[in-house]
């Protein structure tokens, strides 16, 4: 009796930990910044912060729709590398063109992991593998070994300017987060997305189009990516393919763990998502503010990834 | 008795095929298993009569010891994915091993070059072994976690990579790697054993079995999560034992090497024909697909050099799709029958 | 009489809100065939798990040659001489026929498996199960194998370990008849051996053909043991239903009226016509035909095919041949989406893993099926949902918080409802019902029951599957009747009774002329 109540004591502590606890760690982060050095949010520069941020943010809802599926995208850098590619190559003939040649670049690339993963049934760990591997070589290709300066208006505004003193990517933030929350909450789609990540033999005894909907989810991760490609590309002001988004689906899958959605699918915390990617940049700002060095902050950050799957591991034993 | 044996007579002989693979599966299935060592025997022939270059003896050293210490992270990574897992972390537990080596090697001698990084990274498989077989974690995400941890380890042993530790000059650790034919040798020789590990240990059997149908495997009494840890143990070993070796091969720890380098063990691995799913594979088709892919790039390089690396990872990624598709189609066929 | 081998004696076994087994005893003899019988839910699966290791009893004893035993697991009840043949067969596909054989006991030479030696002995052991190998095929892959050798070689590792009980739970639900025969000299050498076996299967033929003894299991409790000679087919089905065959009760105990085919019988048009409906190893060429406002049952004993027909039906499973019309429309795709707009509903039999999403709410649930229709332009048209979900909550009485309750934490009952309610606000004209009343409360259950005489009573097309054979007599108009995936009998009109049903359930099969 003991036994068991002790269990479930564990359990609920385990289920806070995975619903609240990154809200809890930025409240402790702030506080403790705050009380170090009085004038932390001030001194440390929140643009600066932001511009780092969003990228990884984009790609981190892209990759909380997939994972909501019980899937995961590991082609999110890669797809990154190919709109750094892209992006010059069209930016004569007009930047919005070039914009969206990306962005139909990332819409293809995920349409191909989707219909692997749909349609051949091909886990989604290995078939967004080898996209990870080929894309980034054909970026390369594309581009060239070296990186190209971008230097296009339209894009270092994206990349770089305010709107009522907000950079101009997180107002594009904002307005992808209110969409999936829109759409998670809204629409069939989300439903159906929900529904196929929680119990996929029962959704397709519903008559739901499960094959529609993983296509889906691959493809918005696709298309989330190369806009994030594009942003990054714009505020660096050079196009890097080689090197731009490398390890970002590592940090994308920390945010979204973290941030408290279950790698097994059927939930997805999109504002737990935002304060997840939120969290991981406020700690390696705290630990550079601090000159913790770059090594203890991976290996802290590899420790924080295992809790927070292990708390999000006990949720199928209702 | 009697009577029951001649009434067995006209019914003992079962069908061994119904409901068995077609032809056409089966020819598919050697494709997949033996697709590699064919194609790396046409295109060596192919390369050999059209390039000149190719087939000399400068070339084929290259090309051999070139690949040589990264294809030990395809040897362990064989054993992972047989066992139905995958092991992210051995492109950061290899630069781990080098740096331990050669920290090893300035601060205690050979002897502490040689053990410091083969126990350092073998404990660090066990961890990640522990997570994955006893609190049931994924294996991705504990390798990925693994992949960033021992990358965060090298670094903090190297002062932010700032420090580049020496082999000293005239240890003899650093003859370990030295000479031309002498990693080759190294490399076939743990191939081989480890070839024997797989097939003709009891050790072997149960890695196959834990990863063609684990819970099978517990009803037939193999002990699944201690097979489980130790293959994760295995692969960090060969990780850290083949960094080890190229540290001394180079002489210092570089801390900057293995980025990626799991992609391609990985890469290599599935193409060699082990099946992702796990439960199937083989030591030699993982040679073969190291071989294969080290004789592509090479071919990269001779016509399209500016672009190597990027060409042959671009050939790699599709190989391992086609791979990839080709054995999700067979196993689909068999699990309607 | 010979010695016994094993000895259950007394078990008691309770999970919580189940009482699996209420002091079950059970004596298997050297060199006798044991039949274990009972429907689902009888306590079969667990006396099994109880004798195997997997799990402990709470109260009596096991005992192995007169010792009481006691195992920590399946490992230890293999060591000690206990074996176990499964349903599923239990091996490794991708390895070789050899190793799955020897898996755990490997010959070696030098320290290293003797792969030579292992293959040569694997020939050897499966010769002497009738299986016809030499080396090069014991070398590939289990999978090469047809099911039916497959079968074989679990049988021959299970009873290599110096096997003293050879359980087999279900052996021949994947094998052909041919390989049933193979199977039965196996089990006959067994018992020339001196080997215990104790036979699990719901095909009666089968039973009479191969057993000596027969322990029947109801409700946890053995309601009968001894030699199976004793028992008639038509006794054995009344032991395992729990019916006096003779005795019929005339009053019904459900909550079903009792004017069925009055309003049925006028009408001529078919609301849902299934031709030749096949599955492979499944159903075979099993038609149906069900009117506007009727009940069809669909009967039969545990692994007959019942719940593959209706999936097959509503487009759950692949159909390998068959036609399914709707209104006189045949079905062109065969998929649930198809069936769905068409108006065939599935009510699957497995709650958890094929019904409900457990982390969505009871509202998400309800129109999980029906979010095209109470959406626009893909937008969910919130009023109209909430509407939808408050009538269907109040018509079927589904006990929740709230609309926004999680699925799970419902009882089974309500969980049925939300399922219910998920095809009813689409305005089905066929519903398929698998053991709609099963694991679910008493008074929830009289509501179910009530619900589809009321459904039926609108004008809807039923297929009711049920275990219960009440459930299935006082509920339907008429009653097919499936055995080893054919349709083996239809009852309807005065002879919609339990003398009927149980004599179809237990009749010989007809002369094989079929195949």
């Amino acid at each position: 009796m003991t036994e068991l109540s002790l269990g479930r004591q564990h359990l609920r502590w385990v289920g806070w930990l995975r619903d609240y606890g990154v809200y809890a760690g930025i409240v402790v982060l702030l506080a403790v910044d705050t009380a170090l050095n009085p004038d932390f949010l001030a001194s440390s520069d929140l643009r600066v912060q932001t511009f780092q941020l969003v990228p990884t943010l984009l790609v981190s809802l892209g990759m909380a729709t997939v994972i909501a599926t019980e899937g995961v995208d590991l082609s999110v850098g890669a797809v990154i590398a190919l709109a750094a590619a892209l992006l010059p190559l069209y930016l004569g003939y007009n930047a919005g063109l070039a914009i969206a040649v990306c962005l139909a670049g990332g819409l293809l690339a995920g349409l191909v992991n989707g219909l692997m993963v749909a349609v051949a049934g091909v886990q989604p760990i290995v078939a967004t593998l080898a996209m990870m591997i080929g894309l980034r070589g054909v970026a390369v290709i594309f581009n060239g070994n070296q990186a190209k300066p971008v230097l296009d208006p339209t894009l270092s505004a994206l990349g770089l300017d305010s709107v009522l003193g907000v950079p101009i990517m997180a107002w594009l933030a904002l307005a992808v987060v209110l969409a999936l929350v829109f759409l998670v909450r809204r629409t069939t789609f989300g439903q159906h997305v929900l529904a196929v990540g929680d119990n996929r033999t029962a959704s397709r005894l519903a008559g739901l189009p499960v094959r529609r909907v993983l296509l889906t989810v691959y493809v918005i991760a696709g298309v989330l990516a190369a806009a994030a490609g594009v942003l990054l590309v714009g505020h660096g002001a050079e196009a890097d393919p080689a090197n731009q988004g490398l390890n970002i689906e590592l940090a994308a899958i920390t945010a979204v763990v973290v941030g408290g959605t279950p790698l097994t699918g059927g939930r997805i915390r999109v504002v737990g998502t935002v304060a997840g990617a939120l969290f991981m940049q406020l700690l390696s700002a705290t630990l550079i503010q601090h000159d913790v060095p770059n090594s203890y902050a991976q290996i802290l950050e590899a420790a924080i990834i295992c809790v927070a799957v292990y708390a999000a591991r006990d949720r199928g034993s209702r | 008795m009697t009577s029951t044996d001649t009434a067995t007579e006209g019914s003992t002989h079962l069908s061994t095929t119904s409901g068995a693979p077609t032809r056409g599966e089966r020819l598919l299935g050697v494709v997949q298993r033996q697709g590699a060592f064919a194609v790396l025997v046409l295109v060596v022939a192919v390369a050999s009569i059209a390039s000149p270059g190719f087939a000399t003896v400068g070339n084929v050293t290259s090309v051999l010891v070139g690949n040589a210490y990264p294809a030990l992270l395809a040897l362990g990574m064989t054993f992972v994915i047989i066992s139905g897992g995958i092991d992210l972390s051995v492109g950061s537990v290899f630069a781990l091993g080098g740096v331990l080596a050669a920290y090893g090697a300035g601060h205690g001698g050979p002897i502490m070059a040689i053990v410091l990084p083969l126990a350092v990274c073998t404990a660090f498989g066990l961890v990640q072994g522990l997570l994955v077989a006893r609190a049931g974690m994924a294996p991705f995400i504990v390798t990925l976690a693994g992949l960033l941890a021992a990358r965060g380890l090298l670094q903090a042993i190297s002062h932010e990579g700032q420090n580049t530790y020496q082999v000293p000059a005239g240890s003899w650790f650093a003859t370990l790697g030295a000479g031309t034919w002498g990693p080759v040798v190294t490399v076939v020789v743990l191939f081989a054993s480890g070839a024997v590990l797989l097939q003709r240990t009891s050790f072997g059997h149960n890695v196959f079995a834990v990863g063609g149908n684990a819970n099978a495997a517990m009803l037939l009494g193999v002990p699944v999560r201690r097979t489980r840890t130790l293959v994760y143990v295995t692969s960090a070993a060969l990780a850290g034992g083949a960094g080890m070796l190229n540290a001394a091969r180079l002489t210092s720890g570089v801390t900057e090497i293995g980025v990626g380098y799991e992609l391609t063990a990985i890469a290599v691995t599935v193409i060699g024909g082990t099946l992702l799913a796990g439960g199937a594979g083989s030591v030699l088709g993982t040679a073969a697909g190291v071989l294969l892919l080290a004789v592509i790039q090479n071919l990269i390089g001779h016509y399209i050099s500016q672009y190597g690396s990027s060409a042959s990872a671009a050939v790699n990624g599709a190989f391992l799709a086609v791979v990839v598709l080709l054995q999700t189609y067979l196993s689909r066929a068999r699990r309607i029958t | 009489m010979s010695a016994a081998v094993l000895q259950v004696s007394d078990v008691d076994k309770r999970f919580p809100g189940v009482h699996a087994l209420r002091g079950v005893s059970l004596t298997l003899a050297a060199g006798r065939v044991h039949a274990l019988v009972g429907e689902n839910g009888a306590g079969k699966s667990t006396l099994i798990k109880v004798m195997t290791g997997v799990y402990r009893p709470d109260a009596g004893t096991v005992a192995l040659g007169g010792e009481p035993v006691f195992f920590g697991g399946p490992i230890e009840a293999q060591r000690a001489g206990i074996s176990t043949i499964y349903q599923e067969i239990n091996l490794v596909p991708l390895m070789s026929v050899a190793r799955n054989l020897f898996i755990g006991r490997e010959p070696r030479r030098f320290g290293l498996v003797d792969v030579r030696t292992m293959n040569r002995r694997a020939v050897a052991v499966l010769r002497e199960y009738g299986l016809d190998v030499d080396t090069a095929a014991v070398a590939r892959p289990l999978r090469a194998l047809g099911l039916g050798a497959q079968q074989m070689v679990a049988i021959a590792r299970a009873v290599g370990v110096e096997a003293r009980v050879v359980v087999m739970d279900e052996p021949t639900s994947s094998l052909e008849r041919r390989e049933v025969v193979t199977l039965f000299e196996v089990i006959r050498r067994l018992r020339a051996k001196g080997i215990a076996v104790l036979y699990v299967s719901h095909r009666l033929d089968e039973l009479y053909s191969i057993c000596d003894d027969v322990t029947v299991l109801r409700d946890g409790a053995v309601v009968h043991t001894g030699a199976l000679s004793d028992v008639d087919r038509l006794g054995l089905v009344s032991l395992m239903l729990g019916r006096d065959a003779a005795a019929v009760r005339s009053d019904g105990v459900t909550a079903f009226s009792s004017d069925h085919g009055d309003a049925v019988d006028a009408v001529d048009r078919l609301v849902l016509r299934a031709e030749n409906i096949e599955v492979r190893h499944r159903v075979h060429g099993v038609s149906l035909a069900i009117r506007p406002g009727e009940v069809v049952g669909l009967g039969g004993l545990l692994g007959s095919g019942r719940s593959e027909t209706a999936k097959a039906i509503a487009g759950g499973l692949r159909r390998d041949g068959g036609t399914v019309e709707v209104s006189g429309r045949r079905l062109r795709r065969d998929t649930v989406a198809a069936a769905v707009r068409a108006g065939v509903v599935l009510l699957p039999e497995d709650r958890k893993a094929e019904g409900i999403v457990p982390s969505l709410s009871v509202r998400q649930n309800i129109v999980l099926a029906a979010l095209p229709r109470l959406s626009r332009a893909g937008l969910l048209a919130g009023r109209k949902q909430d509407e939808v979900v408050a009538y269907f909550m109040d018509r079927l009485r589904i006990k929740a918080a709230s609309p926004d309750q999680k699925v799970a934490e419902l009882s089974g009952g309500n969980q049925q409802k939300v399922l219910l309610a998920r095809w009813l606000c689409l305005r089905p004209k066929v519903l398929l019902l698998d053991e709609p009343t099963r694991g679910i409360d008493v008074g929830a259950k009289a509501e179910v029951q009530r619900l589809i005489d009321e459904l039926a009573g609108d004008g809807l097309g039923v297929l009711l599957i049920s275990s219960e054979l009440e459930e299935l007599i006082e509920g339907s108009d008429r009653v097919v009747v499936l055995r080893e995936g054919r349709a083996v009998a239809e009852l309807a009109g005065a002879d919609v009774t339990e003398r009927h049903l149980m004599h179809a359930l237990a009749s010989e099969p007809e002369a094989d002329g079929d195949d």
